[in-house]
């Protein structure tokens, strides 16, 4: 009935300023030189981690397995060049906390020398199930960032027959531009890729979707996709957050994935454009995931370009190249500045979630005042999603995490775009980040009281029963002597 | 208190609450220069005397509270308050009433409830409701149309403003509305007791009325201009509007002797100041473009309402604090529908 106040396409959302002129029209660095050392961690994906199989001192091959995934939704590593096991040591994780994560370190010996895997003849033939594991055994992620291992999605998208690949090529990020970099350069790859895809989901159709602020990236899909009519490119407005994939997904069918929901429920998978590429590198060429394209930019570069980075480089080194001017850094991302993650400093690895390495200047992060909010409800115009930030924010303010809940609180993508359009500069984001957290160590205290008072519980009946047991024992015992000593006694009777 | 977490998004948009007020200004400014032309010195006096009392009000409040004064009285937002109180006041009122008006504004109508952001009632209808109903004379005594060139010298219109000199009846008259509504109650009719006006001199504001709220053209222009601007969106202006247009045309059409027509009721009292400036107040309006068209329509109907059957000539104020106090309620019920959920919350189907 109020229909008309939304928009059936795209709700919300903001104009940033995009900072892509910096990268976008220059090529991809593939010269960087290779680091002495690479740290891979054994955990880069969403599930559990990967199982080192490699021992300290042994020497690997480029391409080589070091870790194995566990489990079903896991993603092994391979070596990302070859050279030696120095160690399988804890080494701090690119995450706000740079936390030390389980990570195995090569010393790489710079012959580059790959571990040979049988390459398929015609790979566009192969099984549906052939494809899956092949992308599985490569260890391909989703690399827009979520790094959920891609078999598991295509194994879904076959068991439950999908309609529509919806390939997500927004990149609505600021900043970021190495997915439009692969396009404009490897677009022929990135259409093998989405077909192999097809393939090992048995779907009819892909639909590309791009950002229209990337012509270049635009055309070079177009021109390597005609001959696929299965595979359509589409442009979509540049709006952040365009390449939320429910968002892309809503404006290019205009139907929305239930709340409690998968895409696959309504039909349609959904896959970033860089995986793509490792798909098709994993399945054509049999080469596993062991490097990405990086965003290598902001305020503090002097160099700011893409540049492909064997995974487990050390940040510090990306930046080194691309000449970080470490007088001017103000803060460290990984990601894009509307979702990106801060780094503590950069002697963290390059892992398969990294699309960027910001180095954002004081200006590049204007910061006022935190004011007052004067219920503007630009957040409410602004959210995606269709919450309130604003009475969010002031419930969780006054400590009332469920009427936080109520408003929608789980429903929120931390998109940032409420906090981006504030005027007061109130961390909305922040807000709900915490209250996401104070939920989450509830639960957990929670769970722990049950699991105590279940315990307790059991402990009480379990000592009743002994103590029950010891009493019926000893019964039983006097018992067997009274009946022992009535039997003696009347023995003695009979024999006297 | 005031640190920033270090948390995504890492970058902002430049526009700050500072620019909004500010631009709220430049946007009143037309109307409010033209009602100063309009009536003279007097006008400027109660103006400058008006909005230095809010200034100083809000000041000595911030003080009393603790902690930042300087930044919040920068922000702008008690001239704005200032300038809607002096914009609603009749052009020869005494300086008093100014600085009574700006006083309620920010005292009783801003900082009791918290201070900025946090206030149920919007502070100049608060302001303006309230010296109604305690000084009816000094703010129902409406000055004829006197420019600088053709009115009272400084020292005359300083008189008025400042030592309470008598406002003779000869440069006195009645609004529009005042006029109707007493021929009414002496059983004259319309469209007699319209003979002498000009609905085009309305349009333009060149008649009888409150400082800044004559000119239906500027006020237009200056709203239009926020909406523009992405400071203020249409869902209250228009709903406003557009039920006051819809009932007054209704009842004009139905007994045209005892309704004014629509372009009577949108070129008189404050109706246009109220659509852009007072009704779209962020803090006492709905948050949803729903309960924003819910908001506005309230407003448009309870000002035709009390115009045509309350007892005051002009409903303006009484409307918007009455929509005030249900806009809570209002944002309560009304929400945005969430992605992947019907308008109840729950999931929506798959497949």
């Amino acid at each position: 009935m109020f229909a008309f106040l939304e928009n059936p396409k795209f709700r919300g959302g903001i104009h940033a300023e995009e900072h892509k002129a910096e990268t976008c029209d220059k090529p991809i660095a593939t010269n960087l030189p290779l680091p002495k050392k690479l740290y891979i961690p054994v955990q880069q994906h969403v599930g559990k981690p990967a199982e080192p199989i490699v021992k300290v001192g042994e020497h690997v091959l480029k391409g080589q397995l070091l870790a194995y995934s566990q489990g079903t939704i896991s993603a092994p590593v391979h070596a990302p060049s070859s050279g030696v096991i120095l160690d399988v040591q804890d080494f701090p994780a690119p995450h706000p906390s740079a936390l030390p994560i389980r990570t195995i370190v090569i010393e790489t010996d710079g012959e580059e020398k790959w571990f040979k895997y049988a390459i398929p003849e015609k790979p566009f033939e192969l099984d549906p199930e052939e494809i899956c594991l092949r992308v599985g055994g490569a260890g391909v992620v989703g690399l827009g960032g979520a790094v959920f291992p891609s078999a598991v999605k295509l194994n879904l998208g076959r068991k439950n027959q999908i309609h529509t690949l919806l390939i997500n090529a927004g990149e609505c990020e600021p900043y970021l531009t190495c997915d439009d970099l692969l396009m404009q350069e490897r677009a022929v790859e990135i259409v093998g890729g989405i077909r192999l895809m097809l393939r090992g989901m048995n779907a009819p159709k892909a639909i590309v979707g791009i950002e229209d602020n990337k012509p270049k990236a635009f055309k070079a899909m177009q021109a390597a996709s005609t001959e696929f009519q299965q595979i359509s490119v589409v442009q979509v407005p540049t709006r952040y957050p365009m390449g939320w994939d429910r968002q892309m997904l809503r404006y290019l069918t205009g139907n929305e994935i239930p709340a409690d929901g998968r895409a696959t429920d309504i039909g349609v998978v959904i896959h970033n454009v860089a995986t793509t590429y490792a798909v098709y590198q994993a399945v054509c060429l049999s080469k596993p995931l062991i490097s990405r394209v990086v965003t290598v930019s902001g305020g503090a570069v002097s160099k700011p370009q893409n540049v492909e980075v064997p995974i487990g480089t050390l940040m510090s080194e990306v930046l080194a190249f691309c000449g970080v001017e470490n007088e001017k850094l103000a803060r460290l991302i990984m990601g894009g500045p509307m979702m990106g993650e801060v780094l503590p400093h950069a002697d963290v690895p390059v892992v398969k979630a990294s699309s960027g390495i910001l180095a954002l200047s004081h200006e590049d992060i204007f910061e006022p005042e935190v004011k007052p909010c004067i219920r503007c409800s630009s957040c409410v115009t602004a959210c995606p999603v269709g919450l309130l930030p604003l009475e969010m924010a002031s419930r969780i303010k006054a400590n009332k995490l469920d009427a936080a809940v109520d408003l929608g609180l789980k429903d929120c993508i931390s998109c940032g775009s409420c906090s981006y359009v504030c005027p007061s500069n109130i961390p909305l984001v922040h807000y709900f980040k915490f209250a996401s957290g104070e939920l989450f160590s509830r639960q957990q205290r929670e769970h722990k009281a049950e699991q105590t008072k279940r315990l307790a519980e059991n402990r009480t009946q379990r000592m009743e029963r002994i103590k029950a047991e010891a009493e019926e024992d000893a019964r039983r015992v006097m018992e067997a002597r009274a009946a022992r000593q009535a039997a003696e006694a009347k023995a003695q009777e009979e024999n006297a | 208190m005031n640190i920033k977490p270090i948390s995504s998004p890492h970058v902002s948009s430049a526009r700050r609450v500072d620019d909004i007020m500010k631009k709220v200004i430049f946007a009143l400014l037309p109307a409010l220069g033209f009602g100063i032309f309009l009536f003279g010195w007097s006008a400027l006096f109660l103006t400058m005397v008006t909005v230095l009392s809010a200034l100083f009000f809000e000041a000595v409040c911030l003080k009393l509270k603790g902690g930042a004064v300087e930044s919040y009285l920068r922000d702008g937002s008690a001239i704005v308050t200032g300038l809607l109180v002096a914009m609603t006041l009749p052009p020869y009122a005494p300086w008093w009433i100014g600085v009574v008006g700006s006083g309620l504004a920010i005292i009783l109508g801003k900082h009791v409830y918290g201070g900025l952001g946090q206030n149920l009632f919007n502070p100049a209808m608060l302001a303006r409701v309230a010296l109604l109903i305690s000084f009816p004379i000094e703010m129902t005594t409406w000055v004829n149309v006197s420019p600088f060139f053709t009115g009272l010298d400084i020292l005359e219109s300083f008189k008025i403003t400042f030592s309470g000199a008598e406002i003779s009846d000869a440069i006195t008259g009645a609004t529009t509305l005042g006029f109707v509504k007493t021929g009414f109650s002496q059983a004259q009719l319309l469209p007699d007791l319209l003979n002498d006006y000009s609905g085009f001199l309305a349009f333009i504001g060149w008649e009888r009325g409150s400082l800044g709220e004559t000119s239906t053209v500027l006020i237009l222009l200056g709203g239009l201009w926020l909406m523009r601007q992405g400071i203020i969106q249409w869902f209250i202006p228009v709903s406003l509007l557009a039920s006051i247009t819809f009932l007054s045309t209704l009842f004009n059409l139905i007994d045209s002797t005892h309704y004014l027509s629509a372009w009577v009721h949108l070129n008189s009292g404050a109706v246009m100041l109220v659509a852009f400036f007072i009704a779209t107040d962020y803090v006492t309006s709905p948050n949803t473009p729903l309960g924003q068209l819910i908001f506005g329509t309230g407003c448009g109907v309870l000002i035709f309402v009390i115009r045509s059957w309350g007892g005051y000539p002009e409903g303006t104020g009484f409307a918007v604090l009455l929509m005030n106090s249900v806009t809570p309620l209002i944002d309560h019920y009304v929400r945005p529908r969430i992605y992947g959920r019907t308008r109840d919350g729950k999931p929506i189907e798959g497949g």
